[in-house]
This record gives structure tokens, C-alpha cells and sequence, in this order.
């Protein structure tokens, strides 16, 4: 066998290559180069099979469907829970309109009961305004009335006064009483 | 002085345990398959472990396990669309066996599982195997349809049924070379850089210049990172791009 048995070589020991006195190993190996001495190929390749086989193995049984099923649990879970969020910023809208309405409403129906309310004060004040009018009214004529007789009845006593004035004068000056039809008929004269 | 370089010796296998030869093969425990496992191992704690408590709130691990799940998810829906769902298990180990193992080999000391060409070949073999099986299955012969571009006269189909045979049959050779070689071209340059600076601290007044190749290593850390991670994410899509040649096959 011309090639050096790997499995004589020196232990770990002499692994660095940069080691003064250190060449006969070298020479020795000089004549191969480690990546192509053939005859570790098949073992290597045997362990790779193994390797590479369990490595595999694990990566498809295990290790690839459990990151899958992570990350799909993790996306299932966001999209949940955007949809949940999704779902409670409607249910907020919604409320908020709500809100919205029964405020409008609210302030409608207050503006509707201000309105009556006004509307019924001014209606009765309109009805008490109306019956204090009439109430003036009847007295203002009642008054009226009381004047016109009270005149009328100062008037007919003008007459009987001017009447006794204008017989005292007469007699005053005639020293007799004027006839009273004489009178009558210069009163009625006097008063037109 | 002597001071040798060996970039090389970083991509032994050391057998851990020894399980006998089969011919010239030998079958042992080696720190490559250690590291798968290990590989493995941190995988299962952050998309088993940590997604255990099923919480609709993650915590940080469980956060980067749906990161890493979304992402695949993107990756293959935007290559092959609906029907690409069921390869999401297939996609989603290659992409995170191949990061760690990647971020892995970043670690110092550490082995790059991923600079050895058998072992991306292996992961590419399997995609490509996958594309045909499924297509075969789904599709019969007309997934054969795949190496004849529509809308072409006849005459040039002598020429391009050729070439997309070949470009075929590439897939696996380019998709497993691209991270192999980014890979081991990474370590190699970053060991490289990194000896430099020793070998110039040793130079005696020329170690004045041992800083430079230091932020070169430092650089070149910083790129190996990316590249650890882009190459993991080239390798997915690629792989999402080539099932969806099995799901529409049709050009």
C-alpha cells in the first residue's frame, strides 16, 4: 500500500500545521491530497448517508411541521385577533351612532317640548290678556255710563239753579217773582 | 530558521474509531463524520429543541429556526412555486447541514467536512437524483422533454439537445465543485496568510512587516464567513432551481 494509513497518524496533538520540526510529517503526507484519497470515500460517504438520513429525518418528521404549525397557529392568531378588533371598532361606530341619534333625538324632542310650552304660556296669557281687556272694557263703559248720567243729572240741575239764580235776581230787581212758564220759556232759550 | 508550511493537513481524516477495510477502503469513525453528527446535533437543538415550547411569542433560538424556515420557504417557493412545497424538507437539511458544517470548519482547529469533494459531490448526487427520480415518476418520458428547448428548428436541435445534455450532467459536478473548492480555497488562503505572519516575525527586522499579512488574515476571516454562508445559500437555491426542472419540465 503506497499511501500512508490515516489510521496511523500521529493523535490530535499534532494538529497545527505551522510546527518546526514537524516536516517529516508533512513528506509523508506529500504524496496525497486528503480530499482526494480515495480510499476514505466510501466510509465518508456512509456517514454522510447516516447524517444526512437522521438530519432528514427530524427536519421532516419533527422540526418542519412543528415552525409550520408555530407560525400557522401565530397567523390564525393574528388574523383573529384583527378581526376581533375589526369587530370591536364596529360595535364602537355603531354605539357611537347610536349615541349620535339618541342625542338628536333627545334635543329634538327637548326643542318640541320648549316649543308647546311657549305655545301654551302664550296662549294663556293671550286668554288672560283677552278677559282683562273685556274685564277694562265692561268697566270703562259702566264708568262712561256713570259720567254721562252724572252730567245729564248736573245739567238738569244747572236748569233748576240757573232757574232759582235768575228768579232771586229778578226779584231782586223787580221785587216780584217772574212768572215761572216766562221762566221756562227763557231758559229754553238761553240753553240752545 | 525551519518553519514549514503544510496547508494542506488541515483536510486529514483522522480516524476516531477504526472499523476494519473492505479492500482498499477504509471504514472508520472519523473526525468528518464527528463533526456531521455534531452538525447534525446543533441543527436538532435549534429547530427541535428550541421550537419545543411551541410559543406564540419565540424566543431568540426559536426565532432563528423561523428565520431559517421562512427563508428556505421563500427561496423554494420563488424557484419552483406551489408544488415545491413537499421538497421543502429536503432543501431545508441541505441548506442547514451545509451552513454549519461551513460555519463549522470556521471554528480554529476545527474541520471544514465541507472541503472534502466526496462528500459535496455526495450531497449533489443526491439532488440531481431526486430531480430525475421525481421526474421520471411525475412526468415519464416527457421529462426527457428538459434536453429539447421549445420553439426551436429542427436542424439546430441536433446542436442543443447535445449541449443541454451536457449542461445536465454538469449540475452535479458544478454544484459540488462550486462549495468544495470555495471551501478549501478559503482555508488554504487564510492558512497561507496566516503563516506569513510568523514567518515574517521570525525574519528578524522584517517582522516590522508582520501586521500586513495579519489584516490580510483578519480580511480574509471576515470573507471566509461569508462565504461559509453564501455558498450554503447558492447550494439551496441551486438545488430549488433543478427541482423545479423536475416539476415543469417543459422549457
Amino acid at each position: 500500500m503506497a499511501q500512508p494509513n490515516p489510521l496511523t497518524t500521529p493523535p490530535p496533538g499534532a494538529d497545527t500545521q505551522v510546527v518546526p520540526g514537524h516536516v517529516e510529517h508533512a513528506e509523508a503526507h506529500s504524496g496525497a491530497f486528503p480530499p482526494f484519497e480515495t480510499s476514505g470515500f466510501l466510509s465518508q460517504l456512509i456517514w454522510l448517508a447516516l447524517a444526512f438520513g437522521l438530519l432528514y429525518y427530524l427536519m421532516d418528521k419533527v422540526a418542519l411541521p412543528r415552525i409550520q404549525a408555530i407560525l400557522h397557529a401565530r397567523s390564525e392568531r393574528l388574523r383573529a385577533d384583527l378581526d376581533q378588533a375589526q369587530a370591536m371598532k364596529a360595535e364602537a361606530d355603531a354605539a357611537g351612532l347610536a349615541y349620535e341619534t339618541a342625542l338628536r333625538d333627545a334635543q329634538g324632542k327637548a326643542r318640541d317640548i320648549a316649543q308647546t310650552t311657549r305655545n301654551e304660556l302664550a296662549a294663556e296669557a293671550e286668554t288672560k290678556r283677552k278677559a282683562l281687556e273685556a274685564e277694562l272694557n265692561t268697566k270703562l263703559s259702566t264708568a262712561e255710563a256713570t259720567i254721562r248720567t252724572r252730567t245729564e243729572a248736573a245739567m238738569g240741575n244747572v236748569r233748576s239753579i240757573a232757574g232759582e239764580a235768575a228768579t232771586a235776581i229778578v226779584e231782586r230787581l223787580t221785587g216780584q217773582a217772574p212768572d215761572p212758564a216766562t221762566l221756562n220759556r227763557a231758559l229754553d232759550a238761553t240753553a240752545h | 530558521m525551519a518553519v514549514t508550511i503544510d496547508p494542506i493537513h488541515q483536510f486529514e481524516l483522522k480516524p476516531l474509531v477504526s472499523l476494519g477495510h473492505i479492500g482498499h477502503q477504509q471504514l472508520a469513525f472519523t473526525q468528518s463524520a464527528l463533526y456531521m453528527f455534531a452538525a447534525v446535533g446543533v441543527i436538532a437543538l435549534i429547530t427541535v429543541v428550541a421550537t419545543a415550547s411551541r410559543s406564540v411569542v419565540p424566543g431568540r433560538m426559536q426565532s432563528l429556526a423561523e428565520i431559517f424556515y421562512e427563508f428556505i420557504a421563500d427561496t423554494l417557493h420563488q424557484a419552483t412555486g406551489d408544488g415545491g412545497k413537499r421538497f421543502m424538507p429536503l432543501v431545508f437539511s441541505l441548506f442547514m447541514f451545509v451552513l454549519i458544517l461551513n460555519l463549522f470548519g470556521m471554528i480554529p482547529y476545527a474541520f471544514a467536512v465541507t472541503s472534502h469533494l466526496i462528500i459535496t459531490f455526495g450531497l449533489a448526487a443526491l439532488v440531481i437524483s431526486v430531480v430525475v427520480i421525481f421526474g421520471v415518476m411525475k412526468h415519464g418520458t416527457h421529462f426527457f422533454g428538459l434536453f429539447v428547448p421549445s420553439g426551436v428548428p429542427k436542424p439546430l436541435l441536433a446542436i442543443l439537445v447535445p449541449i443541454e445534455i451536457i449542461s445536465f450532467i454538469s449540475r452535479p459536478i458544478s454544484l459540488s465543485v462550486r462549495l468544495f473548492a470555495n471551501v478549501l480555497a478559503g482555508h488554504i488562503a487564510m492558512k497561507i496568510f496566516a503563516f506569513f505572519v510568523v514567518q515574517l516575525l521570525l525574519a528578524g527586522a522584517w517582522s516590522v512587516l508582520s501586521p500586513l499579512p495579519l489584516f490580510l488574515t483578519i480580511a480574509l476571516t471576515a470573507l471566509e464567513f461569508l462565504v461559509a454562508a453564501l455558498q450554503a445559500y447558492v447550494f439551496a437555491t441551486l438545488t430549488a432551481i433543478y427541482l423545479n426542472d423536475a416539476l415543469h419540465p417543459g422549457h
